[in-house]
């Protein structure tokens, strides 16, 4: 049986289906084997991605972007449910695996063992993101929302703890109330609209008469607000910080995509529904994000210059980096929007490695390694094993001075300083909102950007500022150092973060032309609609010869 | 029928968020349940509300749409009952946890001082 290249696109979804469902019949203690199966499944899902993502960039022909569309049981496009790959969601699919690997080899350094069914619970939130990333239907996609929110709610209770149940609570109650706010939204567009097909839905958004027109808006804004409290914005963000903290630092690193979602499907949904729509709703709720962001961005800010821990610093950070996206989407430019890509994917990425960081710099300073202890303790964990494991671990020479580096490294991206990719980042999204008629073309650059230019800047100087002392207080301020246990095997992902961060600076050119090209298929979205209605189908013949 | 059911949503979602803004974890989950019955008799009346007709249209004679009631929402409903049952189940046993690990049944895991 040969399988067809199209058939691809459905393996991101199958393939950590099958690897967690399978982890099941294993036993806890099969620990090596477990991870083995967990990681070889993300190094395949990263080869996938890589491959998708070719085959929607079309081989680098900026305005061929291919749609693959893969229909479900071979109906006719605008019925059931189909999957569809764009350069979009190529492009997450890519960075959601360059995420969880990582975080799968930290956990094996002592993570993974402080709870049960840790390899399996990663396994499904990963299927449940790349299904977000690749549904081209509502519900569909309220389906895998809630597969990765359950997947979450274990990974966030992995290894137990008062605290981390007090925030966990929190964090399910809020995340049912959303899902009930999603189902709201979805029921009122599927009221009047009858369809829930994304691209159904843009060709019959402009299409809905005036008078039931304010449903649909208010289903549309109901939706948002689901979606804006998954991605943190102000003031739907409070138990964010708490709950990212709270997280075991393999599962908040995996976390920094979680928000990420939540502004893939405004920015997916809100340019598919209403840009190409002049005569009736153009650019719904823009301004709205425009605000919200800025607000998020303030409010972040103020998280991070009042950080006492590094823990509370980086869940403040994510709210800076969702505050950015939300609020450069609200500006409704396709250059900014194509640097706001570029600092989707570094400031993931950024964010990820510096969750991880926190955990292995703290370590030296007991408090998460008392907690750790005593979570351990629960789990029948006795300490003979642990210093026997650490007798076998490699201990690395020097780690002072390398979670040194990686902590600046750390700091100079989350400032967006030269020369990792923080500062490409911001630099392209700068460069666009003062050069709104293309570069060196002059043009009245809106107040409202001027606006966000100074809140970009003003939230670096404030990440530096914070990051110095942090930093400070970190390394240089203790009398008596004491150098914390760290395992080679964890401090490799944090660098390998790293190091990801600058390729992305050195292949700037390369990436930030995928971003821009990702960008103008976003904002004429007649492509995604003409490519998901006059999809082809399967012919019988041709499935017959398949097998 | 459009009023007794509009009341009943009403009843629901009102019951709902007043108990989810209690303090004690029970109350919250209830309130929750109560909200995601709302919500799904709520998607339940997208699909309009019409009386005695079936899903399934019969292909042999002319089809007339009015006479036959709309089968997506009733799938919708289905699918988020299971997965509103089972992610409440999720909440149930996470407020048990909390319940044996801090002591107290409320939602910050302390009694407000008084």
């Amino acid at each position: 049986m040969s399988v067809a290249p199209q058939h691809l696109v459905i393996a991101p979804i199958l393939l950590p289906l099958v690897a967690g469902a399978l982890l099941l019949f294993f036993d806890d203690r099969e620990r090596l084997l477990k991870a083995t199966v967990s990681i070889l499944t993300s190094v395949a899902l990263l080869a996938i991605s890589l491959l998708l993502l070719r085959m929607a960039h079309a081989d680098g022909e900026p305005d061929k972007g291919r749609v693959v569309v893969y229909l479900l049981g071979n109906w006719p496009p605008p019925f059931a449910i189909n999957l569809v790959l764009d350069r979009l969601s190529a492009m997450m699919l890519v960075l959601t695996s360059l995420l969880a690997i990582p975080s799968l080899v930290f956990s094996i350094g002592r993570w993974h063992r402080a709870g049960p069914h840790f390899h399996t619970l990663f396994m499904f939130l990963l299927m449940g993101l790349n299904g977000a990333f690749l549904t081209g239907d509502l519900f569909n996609l309220f389906v895998f929302f809630e597969i990765m929110l359950a997947a979450s709610y274990g990974l966030m209770l992995h290894s137990s703890g008062t605290q981390r149940v007090k925030a966990g609570l929190h964090y399910i109650a809020i995340n049912l109330l959303s899902a009930l706010l999603f189902l709201t939204g979805v029921a009122l567009i599927y009221g009047t609209t009858g369809t829930l097909n994304m691209a159904d839905l843009a060709i019959r958004i402009p299409l809905v008469d005036p008078g039931s027109r304010i449903f649909l808006e208010t289903g549309a804004a109901i939706l948002g607000v689901a979606f804006l409290i998954k991605a943190g914005m102000w003031p739907l963000s409070f138990w964010l910080p708490t709950t990212y903290t709270a997280a075991p630092a393999p599962v908040a690193a995996i976390f920094a995509i979680l928000s990420k979602v939540g502004v893939y499907v405004i920015l997916r949904l809100s340019l598919l529904f209403f840009v190409e729509t002049p005569d009736s709703s153009p650019g719904f709720g823009s301004w709205l994000l425009f605000v919200g962001g800025m607000a998020t961005i303030a409010f972040g800010t103020f998280g991070v210059l009042a950080s006492q821990a590094l823990g509370r610093l980086a869940g403040f950070s994510v709210l800076v980096s969702s505050g950015t996206l939300l609020a450069t989407m609200g500006l409704l430019q396709v250059d900014v929007t194509a640097g706001a890509l570029f600092y989707l994917v570094s400031s993931t990425l950024t964010i990820g490695a510096f969750f991880l960081l926190i955990e292995l710099i703290e370590r030296g300073q007991d408090s998460i390694a008392n907690v750790l202890a005593v979570t351990m303790e629960a789990f029948g964990e006795d300490g003979d094993e642990e210093t026997e494991e650490e007798v076998v671990g490699v201990s690395i020479p020097g780690t002072l001075a390398i979670l040194g580096i990686s902590f600046g490294a750390c700091a100079i991206l989350l400032a967006g300083l030269p020369p990792l990719s923080g500062f490409v980042a911001k630099f392209a999204m700068l460069t666009a909102m003062l050069n709104p008629d293309g570069f060196g073309q002059g043009g009245t650059i809106p107040q409202s950007a001027w606006w966000l230019v100074a809140m970009l800047i003003a939230s670096g100087l404030a990440a530096l500022i914070s990051m110095s002392r942090a930093g400070i207080r970190a390394f240089w301020a203790p009398l008596e150092v004491r150098v914390p246990r760290v395992l080679l095997i964890e401090i490799a992902p944090v660098v390998g973060l790293l190091f990801l961060t600058l390729a992305l600076t050195t292949q700037a050119g390369p990436v930030m032309r995928y971003m821009e090209a990702t960008a103008t298929s976003l904002y004429a979205p007649q492509s995604y609609i003409e490519g998901v209605m006059e999809a082809p189908r399967a012919t019988r013949p041709q499935r017959e010869q398949g097998e | 029928m459009e009023l007794t059911l509009s009341l009943g949503i009403g009843l629901l979602v009102g019951s709902g968020v007043w108990l989810i803004q209690r303090p004690r974890t029970y109350q919250v989950v209830i309130g929750l349940a109560l909200l995601s019955y709302a919500v799904n008799l709520f998607i339940f009346s997208m699909g309009r509300l019409t009386n005695r007709l079936a899903p399934v249209i019969d292909t042999s004679v002319e089809v007339d749409p009015s006479a036959f009631v709309d089968p997506v929402p009733q799938a919708l409903v289905l699918t988020a009952i299971v997965i509103g049952f089972a992610t409440t189940a999720l909440f149930l046993v996470v407020l048990l946890a909390a319940r044996g690990l801090t002591g107290t049944d409320h939602v910050d895991g302390r009694e407000p001082e008084r």
